[in-house]
């Protein structure tokens, strides 16, 4: 059997691009179905219950839970930042201790046992946009809607950040350089840069400095992700970063040349608005970050033909670990019989041929294929 | 139709990573592997359908065996018993699409929650959150985490039957006021299992019953010193196959295929969540062998670890827990963020610049499902398996307790002992067998590095016998032995348990030592010989599986084998695939050389020592 897994990356030229935006909670739509909307269109929206503020009055006035006082403000009312709530007796109407609100909202809940207050803040309004410029195809009551559009798609392998919008601008001359700090400048400011091989943490602050959206790369280091970040990232959940900038790799860590076909898709997207996510799940219900371009015209690709499949001889695929990392090539041979790595394992192996026409042997789980 | 007797049988575990199919078949009077077969678990898009790599397991044991073990058009798994093609029974075990995610609640954290985290994990779960009272979150601090974890399933449990009412209802009001919604199946009502006080449940009823899909059982803490966790236990499982498992890509069908004719009808056998199958085989171990066993299952996105230890009051206690993100691939980076760069570093026989570690390690987790060619990764793959097995079984140790808050009567003899409620039941020193199991150690190109992988990660003390899962199949015969159990016993001590050999650790304090502890070994041919246990060295005596020899163990002053400080063991020891294990290296404390340079030399020796590398391993330097 010649199966090898992928994990199925996208590059697409023109596809159809389905984006559920749903709520966190229940609330209205705005929309209906066969709306246009633009990326920026407010789809629906919600109001998220105000933080909760614990505030015992007992224990504030210094009186036994027993002995409370008679409160100032009534269960549900609304309250000022600095509303007096409750107040102690005091000596012979001296000596007063008066406990105040610390927010604006609404006197919850009352416990005359405890002397616990509840107070919520106001409700947080949400709104979820449409992300992506296309049509409203489906609406789901009271949660979302859904929006088509034909665009160029394109899968990353990680990212860093959440939904952003921008025009793309490539600024490397290929898919092997770096994009280097001295690239960046004014004319870059809210733009979606398209870079090749490599970002350094360096020019990724001058990037945010300078006001750039998102940045779209081959690799970048670990070391430069967790001084990034500011933390070392455990379980690969992203897209939460508020970091002023999103990141997309193409490729991994390390210094890694951006597949040419990803580098010239992009490329000829150059000038066009985008709808970039970095948000990135590694595991059940895997999610990969994404570029996407609204498109004028038909799609000509289905995504459901971007899979894992069978591979054959002359399949081109990509070397997915050392120490082939990187390196793309086609498939020379599929041996059947189990072969002994150089780590002494005995595994399903495949011969893979280089450009340069040099041969190697490496374990089938070790390669990605490429759809053309 | 009188029932045929069952000699075929095809299992499989479908792991978040690899779905595992294995053919057993009766010959000759038992029940014996025939074969394995692999392929990538296909829960996830793009195919979305866990059947399809179930299909692609199965048909690689096809191939392999030039037989037929599928419906024409890839309708499911061929049951046949009246004809020689397919086999008499297919089950599975599952723990794709991330297994079965449970949130559980209290009241008490350490009390209530503990006993509700215990009886989801014994179920087979992950428990992604403990939400109590005293949890020192704020309310909507808590509502926020509910609803961002999504969990499959809700345990809420608190107060003992007649104790609190209201802290109970308040931890209602906040599932409620979550509402979250389920990973699969849009549109069906989360489940919720009460097993809390019983006083309460009518509020509760009143605060969950039409939001959610409510289930109440019996209080899993009825009194403060006993748990009750059977019936919460059975409730999650029925709930995940009615529920969880149900609205999963592909899994009523799968369920479908699961099953056999008993007198002509077909009987679905259930699926079981992985651990919860890995746990069943671990206790009936330790049942039938009458031993204090533990087993570690290190996975790609888990590790799970099962013990079976005496209580003080004398009674066998199972325990289970779940390092959700500890493993080998998905977890990976995980493993680097809990430890550090310098405990990875500190199991690696050679330098290593950390940018370049970070990077390796971070591929792997971006693309979890690709193997090291070279040896150099290998190295630091197992370096990083022993510091995740090291941090489960911390974890375990902190889980696996007595109960805590329980009033205890002391005795003036007690009052000396300092002994307290929750201290933790592992005792190295008990323990009698250490299986282990999950690719990185299954599939560890030579038995000796799983070997040294499990003592250095669990530090077993005393005499302990290691042992590994051969080919990573102890989930489908934990299935298995709910249907037959003699076919599961058999199998297992026959073709997957493997068994390394017996690790010897004096353990214990003695600076002046330069020899831990001497040993006088009898074969059964009445030939003896003696070895020394040499401080900061390992030793390695081949003695064949099965084979056995009388030992007689004299630690040094202050040091234990098994038998008090200084005393002497006598006792047999039996061999395995490795041999006779002799480590020197000191327990309580075990401690490697502060500098890089001379802790590298003796990682170099101890790996020479049971010749766990290649040679060349030596000079493995820099990048390549």
């Amino acid at each position: 059997m010649a199966f090898a897994y992928t994990p199925g990356l996208r590059v697409a030229n023109r596809t159809v691009v389905r984006k559920e935006r749903r709520l966190p909670l229940t609330g209205e739509t705005l929309v209906k179905v066969g709306d246009a909307v633009t990326a920026e269109t407010v789809v629906a929206r919600t109001e998220l219950p105000g933080n909760v503020k614990m505030l015992n009055i007992a224990n504030i006035l210094g009186l036994p839970p027993g002995d409370i006082p008679e409160l100032h403000a009534e269960e549900g009312s609304v309250i000022k930042e600095g509303e007096v709530l409750g107040q102690s007796k005091g000596l012979f109407g001296l000596f007063k201790n008066t406990v105040r609100s610390p927010i604006e909202g609404v006197f919850e809940s009352y416990n005359r046992i405890t002397g616990q207050a509840v107070l919520r803040e106001p409700p947080i309004p949400v709104e979820i946009d449409a992300y992506l410029k296309g049509t409203v195809t489906e609406v789901l009551k009271n949660e979302g809607v859904i929006v088509e559009s034909v665009a160029t798609f394109v899968q990353g392998i990680f990212g860093v950040g959440g939904e952003i919008r921008g025009e793309i601008k490539v600024l490397t001359e290929g898919p092997e350089k770096e994009l280097t700090a001295d690239l960046i400048d004014d004319s870059c400011r809210g733009k979606v840069l398209l870079g090749g091989s490599f970002v350094s943490v360096g020019t990724l602050n001058k990037a945010i400095k300078t006001g750039v959206k998102a940045i779209i790369v081959g690799g970048f280091d670990d070391k430069d992700l967790k001084e990034f970040l500011g933390y070392d990232l455990g379980v690969a959940i992203t897209g939460h970063e508020k970091k002023g900038i999103t990141l997309i790799l193409t490729e991994g860590f390390g210094r890694m040349t951006m597949a040419s076909e990803t580098f010239e898709l992009l490329k000829s997207r150059e000038g066009m608005l985008a709808s970039v996510n970095g948000a990135t799940q590694i595991r059940a219900g895997v999610m990969r970050p994404e570029v996407a371009i609204p498109v004028q015209g038909e799609e000509t690709e289905r995504s459901s033909d971007k899979q894992a499949g069978a591979m054959d001889i002359g399949s081109r695929v990509r070397c997915i670990r050392a120490p082939y990392f990187g390196k793309l090539g086609t498939v020379a041979a599929l041996p059947a019989e189990l072969q002994v790595l150089d780590s002494e394992a005995k595994v399903r192996v495949l011969d893979v041929k280089f450009p340069d026409g040099v041969t190697v042997t490496v374990p089938r789980a070790n390669v990605e294929l490429i759809e053309e | 139709m009188a029932s045929k007797e069952i000699t075929r049988i095809m299992a499989t575990d479908c792991g978040s990573t690899t779905t595992k199919a294995i053919l057993i078949e009766k010959k000759d009077g038992e029940y014996r592997l025939i074969r394995r077969g692999e392929a990538p678990t296909t829960v996830e898009a793009p195919a979305e359908d866990v059947t399809k790599g179930v299909l692609n397991a199965v048909g690689e044991i096809e191939d392999l065996e030039g037989r037929i073990f599928l419906k024409p058009g890839d309708e499911g798994v061929l049951i046949s018993p009246d004809s020689p093609d397919g086999v008499d029974i297919y089950m599975s075990t599952s723990s794709a699409g991330g297994g079965l995610q449970m949130t559980v609640a209290g009241v008490v954290k350490t009390m209530t929650g503990e006993s509700a985290q215990r009886a989801a994990l014994g179920a087979g779960a992950i428990v992604m959150d403990v939400v109590a009272s005293n949890d020192g979150r704020l309310p909507h601090e808590k509502v926020a985490d509910i609803r961002r974890l999504r969990p499959d399933m809700i345990l809420l449990s608190g107060g003992i039957d007649g104790g609190t009412i209201d802290h109970v209802v308040e931890l209602a009001e906040i599932v409620k006021a979550a509402d979250p919604k389920p990973r699969f199946g849009i549109g069906y009502k989360l489940p919720i299992i009460y097993a809390g006080n019983r006083d309460a449940r009518d509020l509760v009823r009143e605060e969950l019953g039409e939001q959610m899909e409510l289930k109440i059982v019996e209080n899993l803490r009825p009194v403060l010193e006993r748990e009750n966790l059977g019936p919460a236990r059975d409730t999650i499982h029925e709930l995940f196959m009615e529920h969880v498992m149900a609205q999963a890509p592909g899994y009523p069908r799968l369920m479908k295929w699961a099953g056999h004719y008993v007198d002509g009808d077909w009987v679905q056998v259930p699926i079981m969540p992985t651990p919860g199958a890995v746990g069943k085989l671990i206790e009936t171990v330790a049942k039938n062998e009458g031993i204090e066993v533990m087993g570690v299952d290190i996975g790609g996105a888990t590790t799970d670890v099962f013990s079976v230890f005496m209580s003080i009051e004398n009674e066998t206690v199972f325990n289970r827990t779940v390092s959700a993100n500890l493993g080998m691939s998905y977890s990976v980076s995980n493993v680097l963020a809990s430890t550090g760069f310098d405990n990875v570093m500190r199991w690696v026989p050679f330098h290593m610049d950390e940018a370049d570690l970070r990077n390796r390690i971070r591929n792997k987790m971006i693309r979890p499902t690709t193997i090291p060619q070279m040896l150099k990764e290998l190295i630091v793959e197992q370096a990083i398996a022993r510091e995740a097995l090291r941090l489960a079984l911390v974890q375990h140790k902190e889980l696996a307790t007595g109960l805590k808050g329980v009033a205890q009567e002391r005795t003036i003899g007690d009052a000396f002992e300092q002994t307290q409620t929750g201290a933790t039941l592992v005792n190295m020193m008990n323990l009698r067998l250490l299986i282990g199991s999950g690719g990185v150690l299954s599939h560890a190109p030579r038995r000796s590095q799983a070997a040294l992988m499990l003592i250095d990660a669990f530090l077993p003390e005393g005499v302990t016998m290691l042992a590994v899962d051969s080919i990573f199949m102890m989930p489908q015969l934990g299935v298995l032995s709910e249907v037959l159990p003699k076919a599961a016993t058999e199998v297992f001590d026959k073709d997957c348990l493997i068994r390394l050999g017996t690790c010897v650790a004096p353990s214990g304090e003695n600076r002046k030592a330069s020899v831990l502890a001497e040993v006088t070994l009898t074969g059964s041919d009445g030939s003896s010989s003696e070895i020394r246990i040499e401080k900061g060295r390992m030793l390695v005596k081949p003695l064949g599986v099965g084979e056995k020899v009388e030992a007689v163990i004299r630690p040094e002053k202050n040091l234990d084998v098994g038998a008090g400080p200084g005393n002497e063991w006598t006792g047999q020891l039996e061999g395995g695939v490795v041999g006779l294990i002799f480590d020197g290296r000191g327990r309580n404390p075990f401690l490697l050389p502060e500098d890089d340079s001379a802790r590298i030399e003796k990682l170099q020796e101890w790996s020479m020592a049971l010749d766990i590398y290649p040679k060349r391993f030596i000079s493995l330097e820099g990048g390549e």
